[in-house]
């Protein structure tokens, strides 16, 4: 089973990179950028074939590696 | 007095930590590789030096602090011993949960070295009490993730428990409150961004840093 992890920084963090990003489209003449937000995608192949179980298991991941709570949110998707 | 230093792949200032130690007094510092799961036995105090563990994958120092010694070092921390991570140090105790907050990208996005001023805003450590309250400090800074990050609520906790230990004079990396370096509840888990152990001998450059580790040696001897 394949999984999808989104990494992204809980609102109110402040995030200098995707201040940085939000400039350069500026500068590239992108107009109506209000926000960027940069995150990370972990894409995983997993031997568990129940999607309750995987998913689970993904939460427990997140919790204890994927992502650090202090900062950050995190969403699971398991795909077909 | 028995000390060790940490050491992960990636590790860049291990060996002037361990200098920095055995000058204040210690038996040779034990260097401990990340893949041992003990550390030895009679330690007054561990160093987790700066460096660039695991290559900073993922977030600075969540995979050093997942290593085998980690759990060692927190066990060792929780029995209330006294922990010392400087730079990546800091981004590896933060990652350990213990210490409270989060290091994040340098508000310039820019990786920065150079000397700083500090303020001394606690003697009531360790670490600490050889210098006097208020003292302003010259220690050098080299990272890229700095910036100290935590909500109002626990600001406010660190400050009325006095443990910010020291604060940037001006602010190099967008750090909440100036926070350079903080404590652990019990006040034995110090960790700061700038590097006392490249500042420790005149032939250095200067001595500023030596304040911290005379505090070691003269806390720990008598303790």
């Amino acid at each position: 089973m394949k999984a999808r992890v989104f990494v992204t920084l809980k609102p109110g963090v402040l995030d200098p990179q995707g201040e940085a990003v939000k400039h350069s489209l500026g500068t590239l003449g992108f107009a109506g950028v209000d926000a960027v937000r940069q995150g990370k995608v972990i894409e995983l192949d997993l031997t568990e074939t129940d999607s309750t179980k995987a998913e689970a298991t993904l939460n427990d991941m997140c919790e204890k590696l994927l992502a650090n709570t202090v900062i950050e949110n995190y969403r699971v998707e398991l795909l077909p | 007095m028995k000390s060790a230093v940490i050491v992960f792949p990636g590790s860049n200032c291990d060996r002037d930590l361990a200098v920095a130690f055995e000058g204040m007094g210690s038996q040779k510092p034990a260097m401990v590789w990340h893949k041992e799961s003990q550390l030895p036995d009679g330690l007054d105090v561990i160093g987790i030096p700066g460096g660039f563990s695991f290559g900073d994958y993922l977030r600075c120092g969540a995979i050093a602090a997942r290593s085998p010694i980690c759990r060692a070092v927190v066990d060792f921390a929780n029995r209330g011993g006294h922990v010392l991570g400087i730079c990546n140090g800091f981004q590896i105790l933060t990652e350990t949960g213990l210490l409270p907050g989060a290091l994040m990208r340098n508000r310039n996005l820019k990786y920065i070295c150079k000397d700083l001023d500090l303020k001394v805003e606690t003697t009531n450590s360790a670490f600490t009490n050889a210098y006097s309250k208020g003292q302003e400090i010259r220690i050098p800074i080299a990272h890229h993730d700095g910036n100290y990050t935590a909500d109002g609520a626990l600001v406010a906790q660190l400050q009325a428990e006095d443990r910010v230990a020291f604060t940037y004079k001006d602010n190099p990396n967008g750090s909440v409150a100036d926070i350079a370096g903080i404590l652990s509840e019990n006040r034995r888990v110090l960790g700061m961004m700038p590097h006392p152990e490249r500042l420790n001998d005149a032939e250095l450059g200067g001595t500023d840093g030596a304040g911290l580790f005379r505090s070691l040696a003269e806390s720990l001897v008598s303790a």
